[in-house]
């Protein structure tokens, strides 16, 4: 009784501050700050945050405070322009919104995806905030509660997600999931740091990470395909009904809505489960919760509404291992962290026991910082959805420059536009072959956190005996993940069924044959790799995961070569849409725009090859006039250095700039 | 007329520029005005170092002639040795590149690990921080104090740790020095992890470094969760280890030796320990500039630095960030990289081996 009074004294003190003048400015002015940076794919809560960092000392508590939340909360919400409109995910907040928002852009209906992923958005933050407010008052004894088996078994129950993200064929969502999972583990081992197909490089000794394997598996490929066809992204350049139509939608779907957002909590809550997973097990739980499956991935709105609740909800949720136990969830976070320091406050209990209030603003300039970025994202997505309509020969270059810049910020070396251009390969093949790409990324996203549990279980369970396992919350994962595989195995049939009877000749056949031989090939190098690790702790997720993936990849072999299970052969060469196209493009021809961009980056460095690449492709592959040329080279080039000069960022340098000192940004 | 201009305009440059020759070095200018300093950090953003390296900036950035924009850039990779090999290979000595390492940068160096291709030996030390560090128990263990440590010694404790290479390497040479049994269950992704497997009672013995042991720990202390054994200590001017000003109740390690051994400690385990734990507590981040830098550059750092630490504001700032510790500068941090880099060859063996046969880990 004596905390409630607490708990509503705090709160109205949070009001008092949370409505002055002072504070919806600051809190705007982030809000403005983070949607002009996130809504470029690769930067977001960390790139903005560095920017106002330098201004915190002069700074009062709670202006500080207001702008850094301003500017934190709005990156889930501006990154979906990029995932929805250009099928680039944005930031690893809203990978599975490409899904179903991709496709419903392509149909012409970017506006109502939009919206109906903007409302979600706002609906998820103000949800998160509504149960932050209790919560944070018992949150320490909860959160205590989940051990390390508790955040394996969790695990586990992320993964029976792959169930259902499989789509028509089991054996190629295993498959997959273990291909995602041996990539995710390339590198230092987090046990002991043993090397693992790394091939004696430092690049690879720290693992690939996620932005670039998203950008590679999702951008990529849908980039290259569309510029194979030449049209614009709306196939008939038209717009469809709007954005009131979206809020519509997700008003139909208020219980999915509320539900995503909950699950968006929880997983933010929990410190150590990484918020790169919430989406996808929202994506995961609205295809388990959907009687007609059958839409999804080629334009269900229910797709984009699920994940789009969860991942602000997340952010509230991750407010709180964060402010209570001073462990950020994510990049952001931490710097986060580092700004507090920086206007005197201190995260750790004190947050509940002291400054509840604080917790409180914090918590509730969240919720208000949602509504205003959702407010504005809505009101402006009518006009940005129309991007869409532009032929896309013309918007090519500059997705190529984002997606570009947004892999050079994970190292900052020329290593990760060659990483991507690999991983994008992989991609185009994935999306080829109909290898499902959300199991693949499922599996990547939780490799590390699955062999550091594992690890820390095993050794646990040697100093402290079985029944260190044994335990309620234990169980009632467990049983969530029974009703999960079993959820998800029940679809995989029911898509099977499915499966177009269709004859394959072996001359269609071998290309698809041939891709997953070389799967076997890389899952069969990475198991004998594994085996030569000499720390035995090192060595046994690995190989564990290499043995796997080569089975899961062998029973695809099978069923390919023998041709008994129709589901699992697919290649949109010979079957899609878009292959009866004339005048379509070859894949190579038009990767090869991509490698040469690359490869001039690396001889020049890239503000130089960037300027050449815009002028030769607009004017030889978009036949534009010169005029345009010069224009939207301009226009590209200068965006770029006006992006990169306000973040203080480097461009890919080349080898010329390893012979002379060149003036920025020639650098 | 004009020549006569010309002339005299050419004599009076001429004469000009002797002038400030012979003016010398006294009179140099470093000046920055207008340029901007790099300040590489070879850590992801939002980590200790570069929370650090931020808080110092926009004050480095005033005290500097000149008053240059200071930004951070991150390099990550290879545990920082990728971004400290980069500085060492490519960092011009125009004082507008500097490096701020952390004892994760030291380690690598001093355990010989291949990957370094960086030495400490050629670059100018213009800051050094200090930390410190705390060691606790769950309550449950019965004991209150170190005085009663060797109580412990038939029981199992359990420390969650970030791998035997990482700054773990001196608390778990420390618990071996004491004699304790303690089994380190290695993969926890950072420091606060251990201090969560603490709070979840999955482990019983952890430590902290004086920031997060202060905002994290302390209210565990206070709420009987958690109880205080000893801190590592610290350096006194003359490089001695004594009692951490900021735990001045706590024994240091040195005390707790030889409360349970009797006499102080020595000999090659004791001085590998030293020599790690002045490299990872009281040198742990530093801020270098490159080989060959000019002197007046250096100088004009080192003096900058001073102002920094020495304005009144400066100790309740940064108070939460760095904590009681008095910052180092100029001549006295180059001592303290020197001390932080002095591992004997003898201490280094010793460390390998001890490495190998008690975690199986081989370092090349």
């Amino acid at each position: 009784m004596e905390m409630l009074a607490t708990a509503t004294a705090a709160l109205g003190d949070a009001f008092g501050v949370l409505l002055t003048a002072e504070h919806i400015m600051f809190l705007f002015a982030g809000v403005l700050l983070g949607l002009s940076v996130g809504v470029f794919p690769g930067l977001g809560g960390i790139a903005g945050l560095s920017l106002v960092l330098p201004f915190m000392f002069g700074l009062d508590p709670v202006s500080g405070l207001a702008l850094m939340v301003g500017l934190v909360a709005v990156i889930p919400t501006s990154d979906t322009f990029a995932s929805v409109l250009m099928g680039i995910p944005g930031s690893s907040a809203s990978q599975a919104t490409v899904l179903d928002g991709f496709p419903l852009s392509r149909q012409g209906q970017a506006a109502r995806a939009l919206g109906a992923a903007f409302v979600s958005s706002l609906y998820g933050g103000l949800i998160g905030a509504v149960i932050l407010t209790a919560f944070v008052l018992v949150a320490r004894p909860l959160i205590l509660t989940f051990r390390t088996p508790e955040l394996l078994m969790l695990t586990v129950l992320a993964f029976s997600m792959v169930g259902v993200l499989a789509g028509r064929s089991l054996s190629k969502g295993l498959a997959a999931a273990g291909l995602g999972m041996l990539i995710g583990s390339i590198g230092a081992a987090p046990a002991q740091g043993s090397m693992r197909m790394d091939f004696g490089s430092w690049y690879l000794g720290d693992g690939l990470q996620l932005v670039i394997v998203a950008l590679g598996v999702f951008a990529v490929p849908e980039i290259i395909n569309l510029l194979r066809g030449d049209r614009a992204i709306a196939g008939g350049a038209r717009l469809g009904r709007g954005w009131l139509h979206g809020i519509l939608d997700w008003w139909r779907n208020l219980f999915l809505s509320t539900r995503c957002a909950g699950i968006g909590v929880v997983v933010g809550v929990i410190p150590g489960l990484g918020g790169s997973v919430v989406d996808w097990v929202a994506y995961g739980h609205t295809v388990q919760t959907t009687r007609d499956r059958s839409r999804f991935g080629k334009g269900e709105i229910r797709g984009v509404i699920g994940p789009e609740s969860s991942n602000n909800a997340k952010e509230g949720g991750g407010l709180v291992p964060t402010l209570l136990f001073g462990i950020p969830g994510s990049g952001s976070m931490a710097v986060f962290l580092g700004g507090m320091v920086l206007l005197g406050l201190e995260a750790g209990p004190s947050m509940v026991q002291f400054n509840l209030d604080t917790t409180y603003t914090i918590v509730w300039s969240l919720a208000l910082a949602n509504v205003a970025a959702a407010g504005l994202c809505l009101f402006l997505s009518p006009w940005i959805a129309r991007l869409t309509t532009i032929s896309f020969p013309v918007l090519a270059p500059f997705l190529f420059m984002v997606v570009l810049f947004a892999s050079f910020q994970s190292r900052q070396t020329l290593w990760d536009l060659l990483a991507l251009l690999v991983i994008g390969v992989l991609g185009i093949f994935m999306k080829r072959f109909d290898w499902p790409r959300p199991a693949f990324l499922i599996g990547f996203v939780l490799a590390a956190q699955a062999e550091v549990y594992t690890y820390q279980v095993t050794q646990f369970v040697s100093r402290r005996g079985i029944d260190y396992l044994l335990t309620w919350p234990v169980g009632i994962i467990l049983l969530l993940t029974v009703v999960s595989v079993w959820l998800g195995a029940r679809q995989s049939q029911h898509l099977a069924g499915n499966g177009a009877a269709r004859t394959w000749p072996w001359n269609d056949r071998w290309p698809q044959i041939a891709f997953t031989g070389l799967i076997a090939a890389y899952a069969a190098v990475a198991a004998i790799d594994a085996w030569s690790v000499r720390v035995l702790i090192d060595r046994v997720f690995p190989l564990a995961v290499g043995l796997f993936t080569l089975a899961a990849t062998l029973v695809v072999l099978a069923q390919q070569v023998t041709g008994r299970r129709p589901a699992v052969l697919a290649d949109d060469e010979i079957v899609g849409e878009e292959s009866r196209d004339a005048g379509r493009r070859g894949v190579w021809t038009t990767l090869s725009w991509l490698v040469g961009l690359t490869a001039l980056t690396a001889l020049v460095g890239f503000f130089a090859a960037l300027i050449v690449f815009f002028a030769t492709f607009l004017r030889l592959r978009a036949r534009q006039g010169w005029l345009r040329v010069g224009l939207l080279t301009v226009l590209g080039c200068g965006g770029m250095l006006l992006l990169a000069s306000s973040l203080n960022r480097d461009f890919p340098s080349g080898v010329i700039q390893s012979f002379w000192l060149l003036p920025w940004p020639f650098r | 007329m004009q020549r006569r201009t010309i002339l005299s305009a050419a004599l009076a440059g001429l004469l000009g520029a002797t002038a400030l020759g012979l003016a010398g070095p006294a009179q140099a200018q470093v000046d920055f005005s207008g340029e901007t300093i790099e300040w590489v950090v070879p850590f992801r953003e939002g980590g200790g170092t570069d929370r650090w390296a931020r808080f110092y900036a926009p004050l480095l950035s005033e005290a500097l002639p000149g008053s240059p924009t200071v930004i951070i850039r991150n390099t990550p990779g290879g545990g920082s040795t990728s971004g400290a090999n980069e500085f060492h290979q490519r960092a011009r000595p125009d004082g507008l590149t500097i490096l701020g390492t952390s004892g994760s940068t030291q380690f690598p160096y001093l355990l010989g690990d291949p990957r370094v291709r960086y030495d400490y030996e050629v670059w100018h030390t213009v800051l050094g921080t200090p930390t410190g560090g705390v060691v606790y128990v769950s309550p449950g263990l019965g004991i209150e104090s170190a005085a009663e440590l060797a109580e412990l010694a038939d029981v199992e404790l359990l420390y969650g740790s970030q791998g035997a290479t990482s700054l773990d390497l001196v608390p778990l040479l420390a618990f071996e020095l004491l004699g304790l049994n303690v089994e380190p269950i290695f993969g926890m992704q950072g420091r606060s992890a251990g201090r969560l497997a603490f709070e979840r009672g999955e482990t019983s013995i952890d430590y902290q470094t004086t920031a997060a042991y202060l905002s994290n720990v302390v209210p565990l202390v206070e709420a009987g969760q958690a109880v205080p054994l000893m801190s590592w200590g610290a350096l006194d001017e003359d490089g001695a280890i004594v009692r951490d000003p900021t735990f001045p109740d706590l024994p240091h390690f040195a005390e707790v030796y030889e409360m349970i051994h009797g006499a102080p400690p020595s000999g090659p385990a004791w001085d590998a320990w030293q020599a790690f734990f002045i490299a990872g507590f009281p040198a742990q981040k530093m801020v270098f500039l490159p080989d060959g830098t000019p002197q007046d550059i250096v100088d004009a750092y080192a003096a900058a630095f001073e102002a920094v630490v020495d304005d009144p504001d400066f100790r309740d700032r940064a108070q939460a960030e760095l904590g009681v510790y008095p910052q180092v500068t100029g001549a006295a941090a180059e001592r303290v990289k020197e001390l932080a880099i002095g591992v004997s060859p003898e201490a280094r063996d010793w460390v390998q081996t001890w490495l190998s046969e008690r975690f199986g880990v081989e370092l090349n």
